[in-house]
Formats: structure tokens, sequence, C-alpha cells
């Protein structure tokens, strides 16, 4: 019945885009297979659509069971979770830009000097950047709360940003690296011929080519950023707390608390799933560290 | 008068890669330093940062030291490394983050080849599907802990046991009967898509006269597979792999929000042991002790991993 319904799809899609399909699988293959896929995105993606619908509840309709599929929609959860939430997204945001634009005023030149005119031994360096991220966290949590505690700076925002930076630093120079690596050597030379110095050099020729790698390279930041919550947790308390620490604090051990916790989740993981979605093409690239193009 | 710029510019191109060759080895110092300078902000604040917490950390598993009381710090010698020898639960735990990295890596990988040979095909609505299929991986990982542990996995209305009822499958609490597949299953969810974008991107940088000649030779659908796209899909597949264990074995907010290590230490793995020991145990020398272990056996597997990183990204010199 499924196949018969969607098996006129088939013949409409361009039949030379499927080299992997050999021609003699019919279209009743095809269209199941198209079926299946259907499927499996919808039943990947309704966790999320269940999120959704539930922030739009009362709370009683939230945990209710059975469920609660028909209701009237209500702006309510959203409008406790912004009135509450001012000072956590301030403190996201700040750890999260700042450090994104310091990864990047780092990273770029290191990941100059370790392609377009290389140091020595650019892969021990490399290695040293790529081995800091293998480093657990755990296991520098203490000392970092020591000392943090001892230069005063615990549930501070600046720490988050320092630390933020140091995280994200090993994937940027990577990134950036394979971006630079693509730049053909003659606009270089060029540069180099006209006597440019490494700021000119860079703010001139190599920034504006790389910007799309830069872009990516941000994004993947502001990912890893906006989502942490080891060191927010450890580190923070009331002042400095962000987003990650607002949506556990929904969570309480009185009252029906899911419709709120809901409400805040869609709203806190809203931006990079806008993000993600606009560029799907640069995340693959990110995430691979620019290993794949 | 293009020509002789050409000619002069190949020249020029051509001294200058000598040159580049020859300096390899002999820079002189000033143009050394001149290389180096970009790098060096970055360089030294990577090893402030994360090198000396951790040679701090070397100090303190060294010591008998509590949180609440700074000044009872003691010199122990190899202490901590006995204790941690001899503690059933390291053991556990270390086990439980074998079966929680590897567990999720392949069952991700598995999914997300599947997911990512259906998305190859051409179909009406393609690009929706994976917009849908990617999110799961966008979602904030404590959002998707709580989505997970709440909505999905609650014993009395999570949506999870009315599906399996409706099957007249009686409600299982999932966190506490078995917390490390309710863990497993939202770390899935999460990172499948992960997997299915790299191999995703595997299957697209296929070259496409090699299969369109296959498909002229009469190959089959499989013959096709195993003989061109797995053996080109090799290294997407180890380089997800790789990336996949090198982010979930540090996995902390599933374990702390779905089942905080529990009941008892079921579920937990090394980070939340070595966190429950440092900020709920206040045991510094402990906590530092076990960090250093896990450095340890990091090393020796990333090192091991670091090779393959390394063919992978065609490293050159």
């Amino acid at each position: 019945m499924t196949a018969t319904t969607t098996a006129p799809r088939t013949p409409a899609a361009p039949s030379t885009a499927a080299p992997l399909r050999p021609a003699r699988r019919g279209s009743l293959g095809g269209g199941l297979l198209t079926t299946l896929t259907w499927i499996l995105a919808l039943g990947f993606f309704f966790p999320v659509a269940w999120m959704a619908m539930t922030a739009f509840k009362q709370e009683n309709q939230a945990s209710s069971n059975p469920p609660t599929w028909f209701f009237t929609p209500t702006l309510d959860q959203f409008r406790a979770v912004v009135g509450e939430s001012g000072s956590y997204v301030a403190n996201s945001a700040i750890a999260t830009g700042v450090s994104t634009v310091l990864v990047l005023l780092l990273g770029i030149p290191a990941a100059y000097a370790l392609s377009i005119r290389p140091v020595e031994k650019v892969s021990d360096v490399l290695f040293f950047f790529i081995s800091t991220k293998m480093l657990p966290v755990v296991a520098v949590i203490v000392p970092i709360y020591v000392i943090a505690g001892q230069l005063k700076v615990l549930d501070n925002v600046w720490t988050l940003v320092v630390l933020y930076t140091a995280m994200n630093l090993p994937i940027a120079v990577w990134m950036m690296r394979s971006f630079f690596q693509e730049i053909p050597a003659e606009v270089l030379e060029a540069a180099a011929v006209d006597g440019a110095g490494l700021m000119k050099t860079l703010r001139s020729v190599l920034i504006p080519m790389v910007a799309p790698g830069i872009a990516a390279t941000a994004l993947i930041c502001v990912i890893f950023a906006w989502n942490e919550f080891f060191f927010a947790l450890n580190l923070t308390a009331s002042r400095a707390a962000t987003v990650p620490i607002f949506i556990v604090s929904t969570m309480t051990s009185e009252g029906l608390f899911l419709a709120r916790l809901c409400a805040a989740a869609l709203l806190a993981s809203l931006p990079v799933i806008l993000a993600g979605w606009i560029a799907q093409k640069q995340l693959v690239r990110g995430l691979s560290m620019g290993a794949i193009k | 008068m293009t020509a002789v710029t050409t000619q002069a510019g190949n020249l020029r191109r051509a001294q200058a890669q000598r040159a580049a060759r020859a300096d390899k080895h002999q820079f002189s110092r000033a143009e050394r330093w001149r290389r180096r300078g970009p790098l060096l902000p970055a360089l030294i604040f990577t090893i402030v940062v994360t090198q000396i917490p951790f040679l701090v950390t070397i100090w303190y598993s060294l010591h008998s030291r509590n949180l609440l009381r700074p000044d009872s710090d003691l010199f122990v010698g190899l202490a901590n490394y006995g204790d941690i020898a001899r503690d059933s639960v390291f053991r556990q735990t270390a086990l439980n983050s074998v079966i929680i990295t590897l567990g999720c890596v392949l069952v991700a990988m598995v999914l997300g080849i599947v997911l990512a040979i259906l998305l190859d095909r051409p179909f009406r609505g393609r690009g929706v599907a994976r917009t849908l299929l990617i999110t799961p991986f966008l979602i904030m990982p404590v959002a998707s802990s709580v989505l997970w542990s709440m909505a999905m996995l609650n014993p009395t209305y999570g949506l999870f046991n009315w599906t399996l009822g409706l099957v007249g499958i009686d409600p299982v609490d999932w966190t506490s009967t078995y917390p490390i597949v309710a863990i497993l299953m939202a770390l899935v969810w999460q990172w499948t898509p992960f997997m299915m974008l790299l191999v995703l991107a595997g299957l697209q940088a296929q070259p496409k006269d090699v299969l369109e000649a296959a498909a002229m030779d009469g190959a089959g659908w499989w013959r096709t597979f195993a003989s061109i796209t797995l053996p080109q899909l090799r290294r997407y597949i180890e380089l997800g792999v790789l990336l996949g264990i090198i982010y979930v074995v540090n996995t902390f907010d599933q374990i702390y929000l779905m089942t905080a290590g529990g009941p008892g230490t079921a579920s937990a793995n090394l980070p939340f042991y070595i966190y429950q020991r440092a900020f709920l145990g206040f045991d510094v020398g402990q906590a530092a002790a076990m960090g250093v272990v896990v450095v340890i056996a990091t090393i020796i597997v990333a090192s091991a991993a670091l090779r393959l990183i390394f063919r992978s990204f065609d490293v050159k010199e």
C-alpha cells in the first residue's frame, strides 16, 4: 500500500544523477527506499518536534499519561523563560562571542605560520594542538578551580572566556590551516613581490580569500562555546551562570516543570539549530577539523 | 610583453621554490623568529592554559589534599595511585567509559552509514530530509539530555513507555533499570547525524566517471558498493570513528543529567567519577591521580589514533 502511494514520486526524480542505482531496479524499490528514508528522517526529528510541541502546552498537559496530542497552544512558558533568563543569556553571549573573536585573533596568525610561511616542525606543532583536545577536561578541572579561586575569578564570565578560547583554539588552527593551504601559490608570490608585510598580506590578500573559512571556523567555535556545560557548572554560581545552567535550574523538585523546561531547551538550542541548518556544508568541514572539504 | 612578464614570473617562481627548498634547513636566525612570530601567541596561550593546570594535577596527585581544608596538604608519594589500583569503582567506571564510548560510536556509525546511503539517492525533498536528520546533533547536549530523561524516558509520562504500551509492553523505568542503555539512546541519537554527514561527504566525493564505468560494465549495486564505494569510504569511516571517540569519551552532560551516574555508580564513566570525587567528595589528591591515569591511557590510545589522523588529514611538512 505504502509502496503504491509513493512509487509515482520516483520517476519525477532526475535519473541521470543516480549513479549508484542500477537501471534494472524498478521504481517500486526506489519508492520503498524513499519511504524508508522519510520514516527514519521523521523518526530522528520526532523528539525535537515533541520538545517544541511540549513547550506550547500547559504544565498538566505536558506531563499527562496518555500524552496530550491536541491542545490550545499557549505562550505562557516562553514568557516565563524569557523573563527569567536575561542574565544567563547575556553571560552566554559574552562567553561565546568574545571567546570566538579571541580564537580567530590567535588562530589565524598561527595557522598562517603553519601553512603559508611555515615554521620548522609544523607537524609537531599540529600534533601538540590536537593532543590538547584529547586531554580529558576532567583531568585539569581541579587545578583550574583552585587557581581560579586563588585569583578570585570564580563565578566570573571572563574565566569562561579564557577557557573557551583554549578549548576551541586547536580546532580553529587546524581548520584555518586547511583553508590557507587551498590558496594558490601565485597569489602569495604576488604579495611577497610587492613587499607586503605580514599584517598587510593577511589583511588585504589572505583574509578576504579565506572569509568563508573564517565563517565556518567561527560557526564551530560558537556551537561548542554556546553548548558548553562542564566548566560553567563547576566554575560559576549565580553571577556568571550561562544558558545551559539556566536549563538545569528550571528543573525543580516541586511541581511540574516539563513544559517550561522544553521552552527553555528549545530557545537555548534555536540559535545553533538555525546556524547549522543554514551552514550545513561548513558544518561538515568544521566538525572534521578541515579534513573533509 | 605578456610573454616576457610570464617568463620573468616563472623564473621568479622557480627561484622562490629553490630558495624555499634551500632554507628549509638553514633559515637565518632572524628569519626563523619572523616565521615563529605569528604562531607564538596561540602556542603560548595554549601551553599556559592547558599544560600548567596539568602539571598542577600531577603535583596534586602526589599529595593528600582536601578541597574543604586547603591547609591539610601532605606529601604522600604514590599512595593515591595505589588506592586507584585497589579501587573497584574506578575499574567499573573505566569499563563503563569503554562501553559507552564504543557502543555509541559503533551504533552511530552503522546507522550513519545506512542513512548516508539512503540520502545519497536522488528523491524529492532530499534537502529537507537531510536537514531533519542533522537536527539532533544541533540540539544543546544539556537540552537533549533532559529531553530524553524527561519527555522520552520518564517512567510515568514518558513517550517511549507510552509507545511500548501500545504494543502491550509494560512500562520500564529506563534511567534506573537500564541506565547505560538510556544514556546510549541519547548519545546515539545525538551522534548519528555526525557520522552520517561524514559518510555522506565520502559518498559524494566518489569519482563519478568510475561509477559510470562500473554501471556500463553492468556491475550491480552490491558489487559497485563493495569494490568501489567501501574502499573509498574507509578513510571517512576511520575519521568518523576517531573523532567520535575523542568527543564521546569525555561525555559528561548526559550522565550528569540523566542518571547522575546511578543507580550507585552503575552508569558513571571516568569523567563523571572523577568529578564526583573532586567536587562532591572533595578528595583532590585521588581525583588528580585518576586524572593522570586517564591522561596516560589517553596518550597511549591517542598516539595510535593520531598516526591515523595524520594520514587522513594528509599533513605534510
